[in-house]
């Protein structure tokens, strides 16, 4: 660390709702990619943690949620600074988790309960890359027929874990991958097929 | 580091700066979009866990807002955590655009959030609706905000919450499936016309806000997001697109829309749904479009070919 502080969003308000945007159409429909473009200027954050998943972060998480992240001590200062999350140790605990190495298991996680499934977890994961048009056949609701989506730089064993979360609908959690300034999601509906 | 640092979230004096710029006509003294930061994002969380769980009902802090209940706080609250400087909003009360509602909301709108307005909805990229869906068919990529009364379907069957949360933990709907027998045993049909609940993703049931029985096929597998905000109740939920939203029936008393069998008297339309005015004191009456944007489309079309 070398002691000094990258900007968080140039134009706070703004810039939050650009990229919720971008979320809030990821989420509604599953695989196909957002770009996060035309920030002014484009997020700096410390490495590892990538343009796109430290804005969804400025954007959505706050003093109100728990973040668990692997990034180290500066992504974590830097978040602590912006955002004002608190940030937590243990992955049951937080409501958003961002993953730049190996996440933990997903099942580990908060899942909500029967009564109150939204009281669970975003899980964010930076991959090396997203791709649209091959990779996973996705389906389920926001996809008209099918989606295909190539995610490169995933943890072994990731389709069998998502299998299981999905079974555990309405209880589960849900995940943005994030490649760079590149965005989408997979919320707990979607079902995967490798292709 | 030359460039400045700021706390993203803190808002003061990024709010401040943003206060005094903006498109003209946007008045000053308030964040953009009329609500604070902190809101917009414990909102802004609530709409990505309901879409997530598609017609799931997730509470939200309501905030106080400049108009009473029932004249729509809950989506306002949707559309403001929503809407930025790229976005066209058209807002209706039972279709039409030019009711007290539906002017005060798009003014609103465009003084706090500087939005451009339209009453088109081919033209709008986020329409606020009281009771109605459009009869244009809406399109991918636009997003439909409803304001809702009573979220809960099941609250005249069941009024104490925790009841009902519980049975929808267990997806256990059989209450609503008794009401509509008994009104198929007392009425011959199923005499709900408005409000008619539908389940959504084969999973949740759901109330579609007091919209007409006609308009719910509507919902099924409709290409743009579908969000719904309860003020007073506290409540958001949502439907992403393309998702099964089904009104409940029985084999042998399949769902049917209800319409007034009749014309309408400027129009002529026999496909949209129809508003009873009644014209004098001696029984006259007429059948007119409750969508004013279709309505005076399909006029000015009728006039353009004669």
């Amino acid at each position: 660390m070398t002691g000094t502080l990258t900007a968080g969003f140039g134009e706070p308000v703004l810039d939050a709702q650009r990229c919720f945007r971008a979320v809030l159409d990821a989420m509604s429909r599953p695989g196909r990619v957002q770009r996060l473009a035309g920030l002014s200027p484009p997020l700096a954050p410390p490495a590892p943690l990538g343009a796109a998943a430290a804005a969804v972060l400025l954007t959505l998480s706050d003093a109100d949620t728990p973040v668990w992240l692997d990034a180290g001590a500066a992504a974590e200062a830097w978040l602590r600074f912006h955002a004002g999350a608190p940030i937590v140790a243990a992955p049951a605990e937080a409501a958003f988790l961002l993953a730049s190495g190996p996440p933990p298991a997903l099942r580990d996680l908060a899942q909500g309960t029967d009564e109150e499934p939204h009281r669970s977890a975003t899980l964010i994961l930076e991959v090396a890359a997203l791709e649209e048009g091959d990779g996973w056949r996705l389906t389920g609701p926001g996809i008209e027929h099918a989606h295909w989506l190539r995610v490169t730089g995933l943890p072994e064993g990731f389709a069998a874990a998502w299998q299981g979360n999905r079974a555990r609908f309405p209880c589960g959690i849900d995940l943005l991958l994030c490649a760079g300034d590149r965005l989408a999601a997979l919320p707990r509906t979607t079902a995967l097929e490798i292709g | 580091m030359t460039a400045p640092i700021r706390s993203a979230q803190g808002g003061a004096p990024a709010g401040v700066e943003h206060r005094n710029r903006g498109p003209a006509g946007q008045i000053s003294g308030y964040n953009v979009g009329y609500l604070d930061e902190n809101t917009k994002r414990m909102i802004r969380r609530a709409l990505l866990k309901a879409v997530a769980i598609p017609g799931h009902q997730v509470p939200f802090g309501s905030r106080e807002m400049p108009l009473p209940y029932g004249w729509g706080t809950g989506g306002i609250q949707v559309t403001a955590a929503v809407i930025g400087p790229g976005d066209t909003l058209k807002v209706i009360d039972q279709g039409a655009d030019d009711t007290t509602n539906a002017v005060s909301i798009r003014r609103f709108f465009a003084k706090v959030a500087g939005v451009a307005t339209t009453e088109r909805t081919a033209a709008a990229s986020i329409i606020q609706t009281r009771h109605r869906i459009p009869e244009t068919p809406l399109r991918e990529g636009q997003v439909l905000v409803y304001q809702v009364p009573m979220p809960e379907p099941l609250f005249r069957l069941e009024p104490r919450v925790a009841e009902t949360k519980r049975m929808h933990a267990l997806a256990d709907y059989s209450l609503m499936h008794v009401k509509l027998y008994e009104d198929i045993a007392r009425h011959g049909h199923i005499a709900t016309s408005y409000n008619y609940p539908v389940m959504v993703g084969g999973r949740y049931l759901m109330s579609p806000s007091p919209i007409p029985s006609f308009d719910n096929p509507k919902m099924h597998r409709m290409p743009a997001l579908q969000l719904f905000g309860a003020g007073r109740e506290k409540r958001i939920y949502a439907v992403p697109p393309y998702t099964d939203v089904r009104s409940l029936d029985f084999e042998d008393h399949p769902f049917e829309p209800i319409r007034a069998d009749a014309a309408c008297a400027l129009c002529g339309s026999r496909e949209s749904y129809l508003d009873e005015v009644v014209t004098d004191d001696a029984g006259g009456r007429m059948f007119v479009c409750s969508d004013t944007d279709y309505c005076t489309t399909r006029q000015a079309g009728r006039e353009a070919a004669e």
